[in-house]
């Protein structure tokens, strides 16, 4: 699988993505600044996460307007795959690539934690190494995560299987809450990752590249790598 | 030409006043200069002889710590200090405080507290790779408290998570003596390559002197001489002096001095922190022992009308001074530029020792560099180091409640209640090598592409520190050494931040001679030299001091991340208690907490048991032998024993061992050198603590999912999580 991560002035979770694909790959990305008007030939475009622009205006709202973005729109018109986690989720929904947006959370606060993460969809090139059902544990860290979409715009999702993942409970969470907390972020009908009409474009908020190690927390996020790896390639 | 307004400003007794300068100090002025001083030169020699820049109150006594060894490649002096951690890297760090800007404004002045030590650490060629903080505020029924703690939270948490930098711990605590003066610490640990450190001497006279990142604007012009002044009751009106920080500005300028760092270009740089232009152009000549020509009309400026006066003492956040070999102008300009920041060359270096500030065709200022630096007050206060109160024996302490009530209460009392409200808003993952999350001991964050991890904490404990300064310096230390300890690294060196009151005042300057003093003995016995450092004084508010608050962060490596050792308890494991206890409550949280007492002495620390009790920890871990391990501090073994139980989601059942006198004072006595270790062989743990010559007594086996302590009922792992849980979260959430 050859990937790209696109770097915006702001990103600062590249390197955490990079390391991600090159263990599952054995071939480490090319880094594309954003910048750059020409994409490489590759299999995957990976929008990272951190604050593209400072997140200036609106998450994302700049980054979707880069040269870049123009290039990545054409690739992901074309059937390349793309995967936007957190902030590149915002990204790709400011681009038009994913419908809906993502509003400040609930809590009206940064929150990073784990929280159980729900596969709706194991049938695509994301997630095929996973089962549909299974509770995946994932880290968010974000402040803007809480999806919302209009109400034709969520049923037409649920409708074509375009839900990726929804947040869940999460066993042994360890905070105390008798109920545990599912959603971290208010987002609409628990929703935590989207996919496009072909479900070549991912978005996420979650951050599968933060869970690949046991000793650093768990390493469910390996399973998406290693299916786009195998699906690409 | 038209003369310019603020040069020709009369310099009046008054203005002298204002400037912070006493009738002595402006006296020293006019020798240096043999004449009077401009405004702007008035405004310079204000600030580089603030307390806070010049350390003139502090200097005599931080002389007397211990700043070598071995592994110490760069102590005090410079931006932040350098460590050896062998193969070829280093790390940087320091701890700076920003409690006054963050009183006043505590969303920007945090922020901006943690911008300014961050700079300071990239400044010296290193990535930085872990962010912690010390917090201080005021008692939580305070009208002021909860938008305090939220501000400083939100803007701690928002500073390191757009740059990227992961906030990996701290400690808080809640006092009343903090109610109009909090303190807000932040610390930065970075990583370099020991050939590419970067340092301050300006070298080579001609070379260019270089200004990088954002534009100057009109913030924060003598914010370090509001540091250096106690706070009133209109203080609020300085809110114009705190600074605006914009962390997407500093990720690029990290970005584009890394990346201009990976050349050889630079031959000095320096951060423009407190007194912005004055104190890095200053510093860089006079380490360097050269002048400095500075051309301000050539300084990107944000807002018009700016004069030499307000150029050279803004505090604008985001910027940098560099010199750079000559010729190498364009190669430096084309990276900021590709990072969109701004670049400009606006002077060189001289051979003549002069500060030479020039706008609009007139000399602003021209100070000869050495007596303005080497000239700097240094006073030695009068003081009186407080006597320590008498010792509390175990039996003059009532017990205030049953054991099992007693820990309730303790869990979910201020300082000791969870901190996840606070850490949830940290991103603490971002760059994902970190090995030991927040709420264990020190956190521990690997070292990229090694097999390396350093083990980061912050810790003091201020109410020991105001009962008995030499002692609670001594524990801050100790403290420090016993958190990185418990992960299996070694301790390599400390930075601190001596929060103090007015140093004018004889007892506080007494508190402060006694907490140093306790610091070098502890840094000394323990080979834990203090390598970087910021002192924080006249931390008051109409006349009422702070707690004596000398927080230490401390630092440790250990060479293979995958033996380190965690508070979470394993099921079916042992608990041994290494170290002794007499039961010592005096100054305990227990004692404040429960008793409403605030008396006695606190832990005497024994330096000597400290070092072998944390030598034994570290060889149990190593080999194996301890599966998990804990520093016992605030509120004893019991509390220490509660959150191993929690974290490792296991029940506890607990005996208190033969003749240890009360039980509440056994289970929550303070006494120090003392560790839990979970093993399952506790036969090897007494072996290796008898040859060691430290007590070790097994108190009881993981099982279930309660905890209990013999002789009273158990506490279920639910109830005790919800009560550690609850308060913080409860305290900030209910209006």
């Amino acid at each position: 699988m050859k990937s790209a991560i696109i770097v915006f002035p702001g990103t600062n979770r590249d390197r955490d993505m990079a390391v991600a694909l090159t263990r599952a790959s054995s071939q480490p990305p090319v880094m594309v600044w954003h910048g750059d008007t020409e994409l490489p030939e590759v299999d995957l475009i990976v929008v990272p996460g951190g604050f593209a622009y400072g997140d200036y205006l609106r998450a994302g709202a700049m980054a979707a307007h880069s040269p870049i973005m123009r290039e990545v729109v054409k690739a992901a018109g074309s059937g390349t795959a793309v995967l936007g986690v957190c902030n590149g989720f915002q990204v790709l929904t400011e681009a038009g690539l994913l419908p809906g947006a993502l509003m400040p959370n609930a809590g009206l606060k940064f929150v990073c934690r784990d929280v159980g993460v729900r596969v709706e969809n194991s049938q695509t090139l994301f997630t095929n190494h996973y089962e549909t059902g299974v509770t995946l544990r994932f880290p968010v860290a974000h402040h803007d995560g809480n999806y919302f979409a209009d109400e034709d715009v969520l049923d037409r999702l649920e409708a074509e299987d375009r839900i990726a993942f929804r947040y869940a409970p999460l066993d042994n969470a360890d905070d105390g809450h008798a109920n545990g907390r599912t959603n971290p972020n208010g987002s609409v009908r628990d929703i935590a990752g989207i996919f496009n009409e072909t479900k070549t474009v991912l978005g996420l908020m979650p951050h599968p590249e933060n869970a690949i190690e046991v000793a650093l927390g768990g390493e469910d996020g390996r399973g998406l790598f290693k299916g786009m790896a195998e699906a690409l390639g | 030409m038209t003369p310019m307004p603020d040069t020709a400003l009369e310099i009046t007794p008054d203005l002298v006043a204002e400037h912070g300068l006493t009738p002595e100090e402006y006296d020293r002025v006019l020798a240096i200069l043999g004449r009077e001083p401009s405004f702007t030169e008035l405004g310079i020699f204000s600030v580089m002889w603030s307390e806070h820049c010049s350390y003139k109150s502090s200097r005599k006594w931080l002389a007397t710590l211990p700043t070598e060894g071995p592994q110490v490649i760069q102590g005090p002096g410079e931006n932040a200090g350098v460590v050896d951690i062998g193969d070829g890297l280093a790390t940087i760090f320091k701890i700076e405080s920003h409690n006054h800007p963050s009183y006043i404004e505590p969303y920007q002045g945090a922020a901006t507290g943690v911008g300014g030590i961050l700079r300071d650490v990239f400044t010296m060629g290193a990535r930085p790779i872990a962010n912690l903080n010390a917090l201080r505020f005021g008692a939580p029924e305070h009208e002021k408290t909860r938008h305090l703690v939220a501000g400083v939270v939100a803007g701690i948490g928002d500073y390191g998570n757009c740059i990227g930098v992961p906030t990996v711990g701290g400690e808080v605590n809640f006092h009343p003596a903090y109610n109009g003066n909090i303190l807000v610490n932040a610390m930065t640990v970075g990583v370099a390559a020991t050939d590419r450190i970067f340092y301050s001497a300006a070298a080579g006279v001609g070379n260019p002197v270089v200004y990088v990142g954002s534009k100057t604007g009109r913030d924060g012009i003598h914010g370090a001489t509001m540091a250096s002044e106690e706070f009133t009751e209109d203080s609020e009106e300085k809110r114009p002096t705190v600074q605006v920080g914009d962390p997407f500005t500093e990720k690029l300028l990290l970005e584009a001095c890394l990346e201009l760092m990976a050349t050889d270009a630079i031959v000095a740089i320096q951060d423009m922190g407190a007194a912005g232009l004055t104190s890095s152009s200053v510093e860089m000549s006079s380490k360097g022992g050269v002048g400095i020509e500075l051309d301000l009309d050539l300084a990107p400026q944000r807002e018009t009308g700016m004069t030499p006066y307000e150029i050279m003492l803004s505090e604008s956040q985001e910027r940098m001074l560099m010199v750079l070999k000559p010729g190498r102008e364009d190669e430096a300009r084309a990276i900021f530029e590709k990072w969109e920041l701004d670049f400009a060359v606006i002077g060189r270096l001289t051979d003549d020792g002069h500060l030479r500030v020039r706008m609009h065709g007139q000399t602003a200022a021209d100070i000869p560099v050495d007596p303005l630096v080497s000239e700097a007050p240094v006073y030695d206060r009068p003081h009186a180091v407080p006597r320590p109160p008498a010792t509390l024996d175990a039996t003059e302490v009532p017990e205030a409640m049953p054991v099992r009530e007693a820990l309730l209460a303790l869990m979910a009392c201020p300082d000791l209640a969870s901190r996840r409200w606070i850490w949830e808003q940290y991103d603490y993952l971002v760059r994902g090598e970190t090995v030991i999350r927040p709420g264990g001991d020190a956190a521990l964050v690997r070292v990229a592409d090694t097999a390396k991890a350093l083990a980061v904490t912050t810790d003091c404990a201020p109410r020991y520190c105001a009962a008995d300064p030499v002692m609670g310096g001594r524990q801050a230390v100790a403290e420090a050494y016993r958190n990185i300890s418990a992960t299996g690294a070694t301790p390599l060196a400390v930075t601190n931040n001596l929060n103090f009151g007015n140093p004018e005042r004889t007892e506080i300057m007494g508190q402060f001679v006694g907490c140093v003093t306790g610091i070098g003995e502890a840094c000394r016995a323990l080979d834990f030299p203090v390598v970087s450092g910021n002192v924080s004084l006249y931390n008051e508010t109409n006349g009422k001091g702070i707690l004596p608050t000398p927080v230490i962060g401390g630092v440790g490596l250990i060479e293979d991340w995958t033996r380190a050792a965690r508070i979470a308890l394993p099921e079916d494991h042992a608990l041994v208690l290494i170290g002794a206890t007499e039961g010592w409550l005096g100054a305990s949280l227990y004692l404040r907490e429960l008793s409403g007492r605030e008396d006695g002495a606190p832990p005497s620390v024994d330096l000597d048991a400290e070092r072998r009790a944390g030598a034994l920890v570290r060889q149990l871990i190593a080999d194996g032998t301890a599966a998990a391990c804990h520093d016992v501090s605030d509120g004893g073994s019991l509390v220490a024993a509660a959150e191993m139980a929690l974290a490792g989601r296991i029940g506890l059942a607990l005996t208190q061992p033969a003749e240890t006198g009360p039980a509440h004072a056994f289970w929550f006595g303070e006494d120090q050198g003392r560790y839990l270790v979970a093993t399952q062989d506790p036969d090897a743990v007494r072996e290796a603590a008898s040859a060691s010559g430290i007590a070790a007594n097994e108190l009881g086996k993981a099982g279930g999912d309660a905890l209990t302590v013999d002789g009273f009922d158990p506490i279920s792992l639910l109830e005790l999580r919800q009560a550690h849980e609850t308060w913080l979260r409860e305290f900030m959430t209910t209006p």
